[in-house]
């Protein structure tokens, strides 16, 4: 009993991470339409760099999202404001949008892919911050980085939900989100709105990346299998719905440490799909969807 | 007069001269293992077998709009048919076999996540992939009690002649789905999937069928492909690279016309298959480079590229002409 208690605990620190790399995927979809198969690359470029910057600057990995962030931020903004605006406004019918938006994603996701490895190339770098060990309830030991990642995590993915509804910018993103001609028609710049969502998205996967590097390691190969965790917990909690992705995340997150912890680890994806496949059967748009 | 007849014979006998160019492929394709190594050889073995998952890719997701990440999964299952049935089945039972295995499973996926929206089923053809890796990766573990299996390899220019009529039976195959009525109907899905249903189409059947009808010919295309891995294991059967690859080749080939996937097929199959591994690296970026640039420049991909030319450079002609004509009247 202690045992699937400590996996549970485990399980909902690691859940906060996946659910905030949902959290931006969730954002890009439910805003941008466009489903962004190189999601977990943004994550790995979020690992790669905070382990170089506290590697050969000796910047504190707390502190490397505020340099991180921005530049994540930036080239996803750049990314929607160019290429998928483009594609947006060449495509006959949104449905060919998300199609060729999901196409162009993959282009992305090799070109990010690559260079890394061409920078990086394809050592595992462990992460050594933080790895005292501090007392739980029941005898259990935690590692402190394991506690605080899940802590900014947390932090974040409350902060980005209090933005989006109640700030006037929050606001904006939901018209946009529901109904884009419309709201820009009522004065919102739907175009800088679509790239500033894009940005976050990136920039949350960026932060998701450095809490990664922190608590298990940083690899340029990492980005698939988070792509294809953001994926699921993202079809499970809603498309397109934030706070259901941060759920759907520590669900997953708990899933995950149970199934290792008590049959075999290489079962976890197969057991996520299972429950996917029961859930669309039951609820087709998610725990939280809307339609 | 004779200027004449050949442009006649461009327009009028189109099909022939189609006809004529596949032989001529075709003997090509024979005659190679005549004056070719055995490493040439398996470079055109890989090639056709990128054709024939392009061409059955673009088949479903590009007529249909479903994108589907799956080809590496029931291309998986095709190998791993190979490398349990190798000691008790003959080989060509095997590729019936692997390519009916793909269908059943196909099927499934298609029954349970088709009736969704476009993008769930994206998702779960994604999943599918890792999740039969694991599988199989699970199962080899614990009742086989093995990481990876050994293949026996089969001569070379054999594999290349099975490859080669598999390619034919698959081209031919889906020349005739598509201008059957099930084409026209998977056409009407990709145009307006709600109209269509309300043109008395079962759109939940065609869409299942014809995606399970791909999928045998990717489960036979890695049967086939087996023999040339010798040894596989989980993560080399199920590379996600052989879901990726022919979308990117049917991509910058061209979704339009069945050639324009085979195309795209031919040029990156031999770039994938012949750069070295460092090169590869490089490769691989300007690949997404160029994909992205084809997705946003030319949607119809490069074959798409001729008629555009044709209609420039055929204005440029005709004003040319004209020019020259108006000339003439000026000297007479």
């Amino acid at each position: 009993m202690e045992r699937i208690l400590s996996l549970i605990i485990v399980g909902i620190l690691m859940g906060g991470l996946y659910g905030l790399m949902a959290m931006g995927l969730s954002l890009q979809y439910g805003v941008c339409r466009v489903l962004n198969i190189a999601h977990g690359e943004f994550v790995m470029l979020g690992a790669m760099l905070t382990f170089f910057l506290s590697f050969s600057l000796g910047i504190n990995p707390l502190v490397a999202p505020a340099i991180i962030g921005p530049l994540l931020f930036g080239l996803g903004f750049l990314l929607q404001t160019t290429l998928f605006r483009g594609l947006k406004a060449r495509a006959p019918s949104p449905a060919a949008f998300e199609g060729s938006a999901l196409l162009a994603a993959f282009g992305v996701l090799y070109i990010i892919q690559y260079l890394a490895r061409v920078r990086w190339g394809t050592l595992l770098l462990p992460s050594t911050y933080l790895t005292d060990s501090v007392p739980f309830i029941g005898g259990m030991n935690l590692s402190l980085n394991q506690i605080v990642s899940f802590a900014i995590a947390v932090a974040l993915g409350i902060a980005v939900y209090l933005f989006l509804t109640r700030s006037r910018l929050g606001r904006a993103i939901r018209a946009t989100a529901e109904d884009q001609a419309t709201a820009g028609l009522m004065g919102v710049n739907t175009n800088m709105i679509l790239g500033f969502c894009f940005g976050l998205g990136a920039l949350l996967a960026g932060i998701a990346g450095t809490l990664i590097s922190m608590r298990i390691y940083a690899n340029t190969g990492i980005g698939f299998s988070n792509t294809v965790i953001a994926l699921i917990v993202v079809t499970l909690g809603g498309l397109g719905s934030v706070p259901g992705s941060f759920i759907a995340g520590i669900i997953i997150g708990i899933v995950s440490m149970l199934v290792t912890g008590l049959w075999e680890s290489v079962l976890t994806v197969p057991v996520y799909y299972g429950i996917l496949m029961v859930l669309l059967l039951a609820r087709p748009a998610g725990i939280f969807g809307k339609k | 007069v004779k200027k004449m007849d050949i442009t006649r014979l461009f327009t009028t006998h189109r099909k022939l001269l189609l006809v004529g160019f596949l032989i001529l492929l075709i003997v090509f394709v024979v005659t190679f293992p005549l004056y070719n190594g055995t490493y040439r050889t398996s470079v055109l073995t890989t090639i056709l077998m990128y054709v024939i998952l392009a061409v059955s890719w673009t088949m479903f997701s590009s007529t249909t709009g479903y994108m589907s990440l799956a080809p590496a999964a029931f291309f998986g299952i095709g190998i791993y048919s190979m490398a349990l049935l190798q000691d008790y089945l003959p080989f060509p039972v095997i590729i019936v076999v692997g390519g009916l295995i793909s269908f059943a499973l196909a099927l499934l996926l298609g029954l349970v996540t088709l009736r969704l929206r476009g993008i769930y089923f994206t998702i779960f053809s994604f999943g599918l992939v890792v999740f039969i890796m694991n599988i199989v990766n699970y199962v080899e573990a614990t009742v086989a009690g093995t990481h990876g299996r050994y293949l026996l390899l089969l001569d070379r220019t054999m594999l290349l002649y099975v490859m080669l009529g598999l390619a034919v039976v698959t081209v031919l195959a889906i020349y005739f789905i598509r201008r059957s009525r099930l084409g026209l109907a998977m056409q009407s899905i990709g145009g307006n999937e709600e109209a269509a249903e309300h043109m008395g189409i079962n759109t939940n059947i065609v869409k299942v069928l014809t995606f399970a009808i791909s999928a045998i010919f990717m489960g036979a295309a890695g049967v086939v492909t087996a023999p040339s891995l010798i040894y596989v294991n989980p993560s080399i059967a199920f590379s996600l690279t052989y879901s990726f690859l022919p979308i990117l080749m049917a991509v910058f080939g061209g979704m339009g016309q069945l050639y324009g996937p085979a195309l795209g097929a031919v040029v990156f199959g031999y770039l994938a298959k012949t750069l070295r591994a460092q090169l590869l690296t490089y490769f691989m970026i300007v690949f997404g480079i160029l994909l992205v640039v084809v997705i946003v420049f030319l949607p119809n991909g490069i074959v798409g590229l001729v008629p555009m030319l044709q209609s420039k450079l055929g204005g440029v002609i005709a004003r040319l002409r004209k020019g020259s004509q108006g000339e003439q009247h000026a000297n007479t």
